[in-house]
Parts: C-alpha cells; structure tokens; sequence
C-alpha cells in the first residue's frame, strides 16, 4: 500500500475517530437519560461503560501509523539533539564530509561529462571515426593519431561502401567576414555532404547544406552557428537567404543549427560546403576528417573490412598526376582503422581523468577513516552509557541501529553541504581545468551527480559508522560496567581498532605523495625540456588570412605579408617581426613531404616523410630559435626564388653528421623535383607540444615555386601566424596597435585569433600541470589528515593511560623513556603503514605511465623521499602527546582515579 | 494486534467478521453497530468499545470499509460506515473459510467414541 496518502490523511481520520467516539458516548447517555437518569449523570455513566475514552482513541489511531517511520522519526529527533550536544565533533565531520563528498562529485560529474556519457547525437554509437594506418609510411610512425582521408577516398568509400549508412568529411578552417560590420575572421567547418546526415541534427531552422551545394562552379551558401546567429545577426529569423561576404565570396545563409551543435568537438561560426573539383583530385591530400554512421548491427571491425577492400578501387580510380607510381601507397600499406567516434573525442584525456578521479576517491578513503577513528574516540565516552542500556536490555541490534543511523544521518547532512561544495568546485574546474578537455562545457550537477552524491553520502556513512559499530556490538556489558575498562590493558585492546586505522592512513597518504611527487618531477622535466623558442612572455602570436578572392597573385601576397612585418615592427615596443605558415605547439596539423638528400639510397627506394613549414626571413630570431649553423633567410633570396632551404638540426645530423656539415647540401622531394641547397640548421623545435619528440623539420622559404605541380607556379602560404617580439605582448592596446597596421596595408584584414606563446605553451603543459595540482591537493590533503590520525591516536592513548604513565613515573621511570615509549609506538604503526604503502604505490603508479615524462613510475628518489617526510611528519604528530605524557603529576594522576 | 482482555470470549477474526456482516445490509455508525450486534445476537455477544473502534480503523485502512460524514438518528454529526466491494469480497471469502471452521468443531465436539 502507497504510504503516502496515508500520512497525509492521517489528520483527518483522527479526527473522524474523535467524532465517532464522541457521538457514541452521546448516544449511549441519551439511551441511559431516556431511561429516567439525569443528564449529567448519564453522561458520566456512558464514560465510564465506554472505558478509557483516550486509549481507545490512540489505539484507533494506530491502525494508521506507520510504525517504522514513526520510530525512526524519534531517532532522528534524538540523534540530532546528540549532535548538537557536541558541536565541535559534529561541525569537523561534516566539514570533512563536505569537502570530501563534494570533491568526489565534481571529479564524478567531469569524469561522466566527458568519458561516460553518450555524445549529444541520436544513436551515438553507430558514430565512426575515418582514420587510416599507414604502417609502410617512414617519418609518419610518430603520429599517433594516424592519417586522414583525402578528398579522393571520400568519393570511393562514399560511393562504393557496404556498411554505413551515412558517410562525409570535414575539415576546420577560417574565413573572413567583410561587410557587416569591421571585417572579422571565423571560424568555419568546412563539410561534405554526409556529414550532417551522419550526425543526424537538423538544423534550427531552415534548410541543410546538400549534395547540390558541393559543385565547385554552384552557388555559394552556408549555415550559421546559433552562438554566430545570435551574435551577429541578433537573432533574426529572416536572415534565411540573406547574404554575407565570405573571404570576398558572397554566400548565401541558408540554415541556422541549434544551439550547442558541434561537429564532434569543433565550436564553429559557420558551415560552408567543400567544394571539390572531382575531376582533377589526387590521390593525396590527407587533410580530411572522416565521420560515419554505420548501418545498424555492423561493427567497426566489418566496417574496417569493407572500405580496407576500397583502398585499390581508390588507387586505380584516381592519380597522383602522369608520371606517378599509381599504387604508390601500396607501399604506406594504408589500411582502414576506424574507431568509435567517443573514443576519438575522448582521447588520451581519459588516463588523467581516472588518476584524479581514484585519487580523490582516496582522499574520501582517509576522511572515512578519520571520522571513523573519531567516532571511537566518542563511542568510547559513552561506552558507560551504552553498557547501561545494554544492561537494560536494549538490543545489540538496537544499538547498532542507533550508531548506523548517526553515520549515515551524518553522511547525508554533509552530502547537502556537499553540492555546494561540488558545484563550486565545478566552476573552478572549468575556469582552471585543461583548456583542451573535450567535451567540458557539457559538463553540469545534473541528476546522475545528485545519485552519484547520495549513494556516496550513504556508502561513507555505513563505512566509517560500521566500525564503532560492529566494535561495540561487541562489547560486554559487564565488562564495562565492572570498571575493568579503566585498565590498562582493555586500554590497549581498544586501542588496536584505531591503530588499524591509521595504518590504513598512512599507506594511503604514501600513495597519494608518491603520485603528487612524480607529477612534480614530470613537471620539471619538462620545464627543463628546449621548446625550440625563449621568453615565450614576451612573443605575441596572432593569424593572418590573405584569400585568393581578395588577393590572387602570390606574389602579391607576400609582399602584402612583408609589408604588414615592416609595419608591425615600426608599432612602439616591437623589437622583432615575422610570420611562418605555422607557429610551434598550436595544435596546427602539420604536413609531410618525402625529402631526400643527394646521394643517399633509401631501403624501399622511398625517402622519409619530414614535416614542412613556411617562415619569413627573421622569424626564427622572433622566435628565439637557435640558428646552429649557416644563415637566416634574406627578403632578396624570397624574392629571386633562390632554391635555399633550412633544416632542424635533427635532420641535418641524420643525414651529414654534424650540423655544419648541413650547409652546402642539397635535398628535394621527388626525383622529378630541382635539387634545393641547405644555407642553415636550427635548432630542433617542440613542434607538437612539449612532451612529444621534436620532429625533423624542413623550411621553405615564405614564397617559393611550388613543387606540386608540373609548369611552375608561384605558391606563398596564405594564412600565416605572425610572431611579434615586443615586451607589450597579451596587451589589448598592442593588438589594436597591430590591427592599425594591418589595415594600413589592406583594410580587409581581420587580425585573428592572438595569443602569447607562454599562453600556448601552458596549454601544451595543461594536462600535467592540471594531474599535477589535483595530486598536489589530494597529497597535502591526505597528509595533514594522517598527521592528524596519528596525533589523536596517540593523545587518546596518553589521556586513557594517565594512570599508568603516574604509576611508572612514581615508580621511578624516567621521562625520556616515557616520550619514547609513545614516539616509538607511533613510529611503529608509521613503519608498517610506510611499508604497505610502498608495495601499493609500486602497483598503482603504473597506471601513470601514460602521464609521466622522462621519469619512471618506480622513480627512487620518489620512492625514497616520501617515506621519509612521512616518518618525519609521524614522529612530529606523536612527539606533543608524548611530551604531554612525560609532564603528567604522578600524585595528580593517581588522585584522578 | 494486541487483543482486548474482553475479546477473550471471540475467536480471532470473528469480530471483523460480524462488524462486516452486519454492514452488509445497511450502513450504520458506531454506536449503530453495537446495539445492532446486542440485539442480533439476543444479547449473547457483547463488542467492546475498545475493540470496536481500533477493528473499524483497520477495516477501513484495508479498503474493506468506507466512512463517510453521517447524521445519526439523533441528529448529531458522525461517521457512517460502509462496506466496499473488496469488503463484500473478504466477507464472502472469510464466511466460507468461517463456514468450514465452525462444521470442524461441530464434528469434533459431537463426537463421542462409541
């Protein structure tokens, strides 16, 4: 039966009782009136024969209570009259309650935000994400991601696969907006048809991009982002078929998706469609991501089998041009290795997400066993109490009920307290969490982290309230009412449970230190590591885009770019300009060419792939990019189209031994290409962030022939970073002071995206540093909280053995012994909590190996130094108690009892 | 349910039965239902208040009975109690187990070895 309408009735069936029983008695004295009895008196006898009028009422109201939550209601009542009566014991506990619960429910919402929720798409699991292996490629092994698709496999696999249902591709890119208010750059997604059937989001309103908006020589439409819409638009409905001017292009809007729409986990302004001239496609141009739908009950296994059968319909369709080897890339042994869209978005971030998350987890283990051990402390002041009762004959399952109900009442108080403390925390996550946590603005106290909350209130409260309470199920009555617990022996025995305790403690704060510390040592290794680039405060990074539809000759466009450096340099403050096609660590997805040296044979006949760059003369001294040998590149060699080129030094050592011997060499990409001489080395550069290998890299000059096509043909990277060296960097007023210039040479030219490189170079550290300062917390967390276990066992065991320490003080014992017969029973449980702690980090740390950098996670200096700060911490938390014991008055001590 | 000292002389259950039973016919209120249960039983079966209105909360919190406001014959506000449909059940159901009881010990009492 529903309890509910029940209590809530239960007011008014009481008071149709009272009403029944009062016209009973009425009707009774009436019967007894009417046979010749006064009124006054026939009531009274009508009471009297109905018997006990308010018994008959409480028992008639029985019927509707509920006897379990009735009584429960009492201890309620009473438990929380007994912790008010001690404030102190309640307010730590519910402090530590708070802060422990609350840690662990905002780690939980990120861990469920980001790894276990489904993405915000119908049928997310059907998702896929295109990437091919491409075992056979040298120079691309250290990629860990693997290759992308090019335009070419699009056509094949779309047209020719058996498994999905849906398939396209897509790419980031940046555009200019002019004409609506100052020109502005934004960020677009460039996709193919498939894409957004793929993903399955319709748009807000209007209409999506379809197959007819592909053709190169069509009309130009885009959709808009609600986020830009609102922006830029205000939100006004009737911007269906308006038209906005894109890079000097006028497209027409033709939808708006609803808010929050990413594609996978790109924020975007603008949708436009690829428009690829199928007619003159090669087979390589590995820029594009790929996302499919698979057809439901194909598993990414059989996808992988199906399109791996396409990758020689691809090679026999398309070409890399006449002359080419057609099935070149037999040689790569490009195969199909798709994975689950999730794990794609996910990413490595998952590693960090579970250390934090068991660390905290840890945290909340300590703080348990902390309020556990403090609940000895008070179930033992009222072991007399309890004795008596049990005496009385209260039940041993009464009591436990009793000490259950306080833990769990005690978790659930502090649970409430906890979401403040979890969403606090939340904010502080976001605000200072790794910029490149995916997926962190979906992340929110929603329902699961309510649950997630409550079932941990309840778990922690059943945890450290089993411990008193199974201990003094236990007891014996007589055993504490006889005065035999005063003792020092039953002392000793009661003591043990806690010793456990801190053990416990201790072993688990060993494993939180050892973590933190090899966190910190990661840390410094990679601070010490040579980026390739110095003083990265005082570098301004910002992007420029020159569209082809606003400027078309290349040659035009460097000179444009030459003449915005000159500018930028005359802006008070700037020491130093230039600009290349990519600046190190900012997530630029780099591209490859084979480079061969002259005169070297290749196993395969095929050079390595080397990563390529373009940079402006005087871009590397911006940067602060060691030149090791040879010379910079000159305006005059750009412009003559002299065929120079500079290498990293770790190219020029593979391939000539010392860097000095680089210069003079001559390397080119295919043996249908001029040779190109080698004029300088630098330094090896960082270039995907720091704690991945510096790849070889080789520089173009920032306009060169291009070595793509057959006739040559002038090609100078359109969209470039410029690196700007000036003690006024990551100020508004210098990037205003640029964008002057900027315009000053072409007032179409929004300055895009700046940044300093100290801003890039701290999101690159952002996953180690974000491991680290959660480590960090937890360890010191941990500590103090071990600290604090020792100490109070230990002033606990001092106050119980008062009379003992009197009686060997008056029995001549000396005081120093006395410390340190307390400082040695602390160091005991510290040396056997160290020991187990040791043999539990060995283990775990192995998890972290993905998280540490030129460190192993048995490191032993780690290994070697937490174990003394925790002896050293130990011994200070039992040295006050001990002092304590040693300064007892023997006659005082022996008086008390 | 803790039992009456006065129910001794009822078996258990034979109380519901009867404040049932006699509803069936008509709704009545308390007060009602003793004098009718007295008159009935020519006076052998006495209910006790103390036992007649705990028996009645819980018929009515089983959904065997209903109550509603009522005026008694005198003309003083109460609660008329009624039987519900699962009333009627239970009775039906109960009257036929209570049948069976009682032929038992009939048969058992009757018996005398020959």
């Amino acid at each position: 039966m529903n309890p509910f309408p029940r209590l809530f009735g239960r007011n008014r069936r009481y008071q149709d009782i009272d009403v029944s029983v009062q016209e009973h008695i009425q009707e009774r004295a009436d019967e007894l009136e009417s046979e010749g009895m006064p009124r006054k008196q026939a009531e009274q006898a009508a009471r009297r024969e109905f018997g006990n009028v308010a018994l008959v009422q409480q028992r008639s109201r029985e019927q509707w209570q509920w006897r379990a939550l009735e009584s429960m209601l009492a201890d309620f009542k009473f438990t929380l009259r007994r912790l008010r009566k001690s404030p102190g014991f309640t307010v730590t506990v519910l402090l530590t309650l708070a802060i422990g619960i609350g840690a662990n429910t905002a780690v939980f919402s990120v861990v469920d935000g980001v790894l276990l929720k489904p993405l915000p798409y119908p049928d997310s699991n059907q998702l896929a994400a295109l990437w091919l292996d491409a075992p056979g490629a040298p120079g691309l092994a250290n990629f860990e991601s693997g290759l992308r698709l090019s335009a070419s496999m699009y056509f094949t696999f779309s047209e020719h696969n058996r498994t999905f249902q849906s398939l396209g591709v897509w790419a980031p890119s940046t555009a200019n907006v002019t004409g609506i208010a100052q020109p502005e750059q934004v960020h677009t997604l460039l996709i193919t048809d498939g894409v957004l059937q793929t993903l399955d989001i319709h748009p807000a309103f209007g209409r999506w991009l379809s197959q007819a908006d592909q053709d190169p020589h069509g009309a130009k439409r885009v959709m808009l982002s609600y986020g830009y819409w609102q922006r830029r638009f205000g939100g006004d409905r009737n911007v269906i078929g308006r038209s906005i001017q894109l890079d000097a292009k006028t497209c027409e809007i033709i939808g708006v998706m609803p808010r929050g729409f990413r594609v996978v986990d790109n924020d975007f302004d603008m949708l436009a469609p690829l428009q690829f001239d199928r007619g003159n496609l090669k087979l390589a141009g590995f820029g594009y991501n790929g996302i499919g739908r698979l057809k439901p009950g194909i598993s990414l296994a059989q996808a992988n089998g199906d399109i791996g059968r396409l990758i020689s319909t691809w090679m026999d369709t398309f070409s890399n041009g006449p002359g080419t080897n057609p099935h070149y890339y037999d040689l790569w042994k490009v195969s199909p290795h798709f994975r689950s869209l999730k794990q794609q978005v996910i990413g490595n971030i998952s590693n960090v997400l579970w250390v934090v998350m068991a660390t905290v987890g840890l945290v909340m283990l300590i703080a348990c066993v902390n309020i556990a051990n403090l609940l000895l402390v008070r179930a033992d002041s009222r072991q007399h109490e309890l004795s008596i009762r049990a005496a009385l004959g209260a039940g041993r399952a009464r009591i436990v009920r009793e000490l259950l109900f306080e833990s769990v009442l005690l978790g659930l108080i502090g649970g409430v307290f906890a979401l403040g403390v979890a969403s606090a925390g939340l904010r502080l996550l976001v605000a200072f969490g790794p910029v490149n946590l995916p997926r962190l603005s979906e992340v929110t106290l929603d329902a699961h982290a309510l649950a997630f909350t409550l079932a941990l209130s309840v778990i922690s409260g059943l945890l450290f309230g089993s411990i008193p309470a199974i201990k003094y199920a236990r007891t014996r009555a007589a055993a504490a009412l006889s005065g035999a617990n005063r003792t020092a022996s039953a002392g000793r025995v009661r003591q043990r449970s806690r010793s456990v305790l801190v053990v416990a403690q201790v072993a688990m704060a060993l494993v939180l230190l050892v973590s933190a510390l090899l966190m910190i040592r990661t840390f410094a290794a990679l601070r010490n590591v040579e980026p390739g680039f110095t003083d990265p405060d005082h570098l301004q990074l910002m992007h420029i885009y020159i569209p082809d539809l606003l400027v078309a000759d290349p040659r035009t466009v460097t000179h444009q770019q030459n003449e915005i450096a000159d500018k930028i340099s005359a802006v008070p403050g700037v020491t130093s300009v230039g600009f290349a096609a990519a600046a190190p660590m900012e997530g630029f997805e780099p591209n490859w060419d084979e480079i061969g040296a002259e005169g070297k044979v290749y196993p395969g006949g095929e050079p390595p792939l080397r990563m390529f760059n373009y940079v402006s003369p005087g871009y590397f001294q911006t940067a602060g990019t060691r030149m090791v040998a040879g010379r910079d590149f000159t305006w005059s060699d750009i412009y003559n189209l002299n065929r120079y080129v500079i290498v990293s030094e770790n190219f020029a050592r593979e391939n000539w031994g010392p860097a000095s011997a680089a210069i003079g060499k001559r390397v080119r990409q295919f043996s249908s290409m001029p040779w190109v001489e080698v004029i300088g080395v630098v330094q090896d550069v960082r270039h995907n962030g720091v704690d991945e290998k510096a790849p070889a890299i080789v520089y173009w000059p920032a306009m060169l022939e291009s070595p793509y096509t057959r006739t040559p043909t002038l090609d100078a990277p359109r969209e470039v970073t410029f690196a700007i060296r000036t003690n006024r960097a990551g100020s508004e007023s210098l990037i205003g002071d640029v964008q002057q210039a900027v315009w000053s040479v072409n007032n179409n030219l929004p300055v895009a995206t700046p940044s300093t490189m100290q801003e890039i170079y701290s999101k690159s550290m952002a996953r180690t540093s974000f491991t680290l300062t959660m480590l960090a917390i937890a360890g010191t967390m941990a500590l103090a909280l071990g600290i604090i276990g020792i100490y109070g066992v230990l002033s606990y065991a001092v106050a119980q053995r008062t009379r003992e320490i009197g009686i060997r003080l008056a029995l001549g014992a000396q005081k120093n012994e006395l410390k340190w017969m307390f400082v040695r029973s602390a160091l005991t449980l510290t040396v056997i909590g160290v020991s187990i702690g040791i043999a539990a980090a060995a283990a775990l740390t192995q998890s972290m190996k993905a998280l540490l950098f030129d460190i192993s996670p048995l490191d032993p200096l780690t290994f070697l130094t937490v174990p003394l700060i925790l002896t050293a911490a130990a011994l200070l938390a039992s040295y006050l108690p001990a002092r304590r014991a040693a300064a007892v008055n023997p006659v005082v001590a022996l008086r008390v009892e | 349910m803790a039992k009456h000292p006065d129910d001794r002389d009822l078996f258990p259950g034979a109380l519901e039965i009867m404040i049932l039973q006699s509803l069936r016919h008509k709704p009545m209120h308390g007060y009602a239902l003793v004098k009718h249960i007295k008159q009935v039983s020519d006076e052998l079966l006495q209910v006790e208040e103390g036992s007649l209105y705990p028996a009645l909360q819980r018929l009515l919190r089983e959904g065997l009975l209903e109550s509603d406001e009522g005026i008694s014959a005198k003309g003083r506000p109460t609660r008329i109690y009624r039987l519900t449909d699962a009333g009627i059940r239970h009775l039906e159901r109960e009257l036929s187990s209570f049948g069976k009881m009682f032929d038992g010990i009939t048969r058992v009492l009757a018996f005398s070895p020959r």
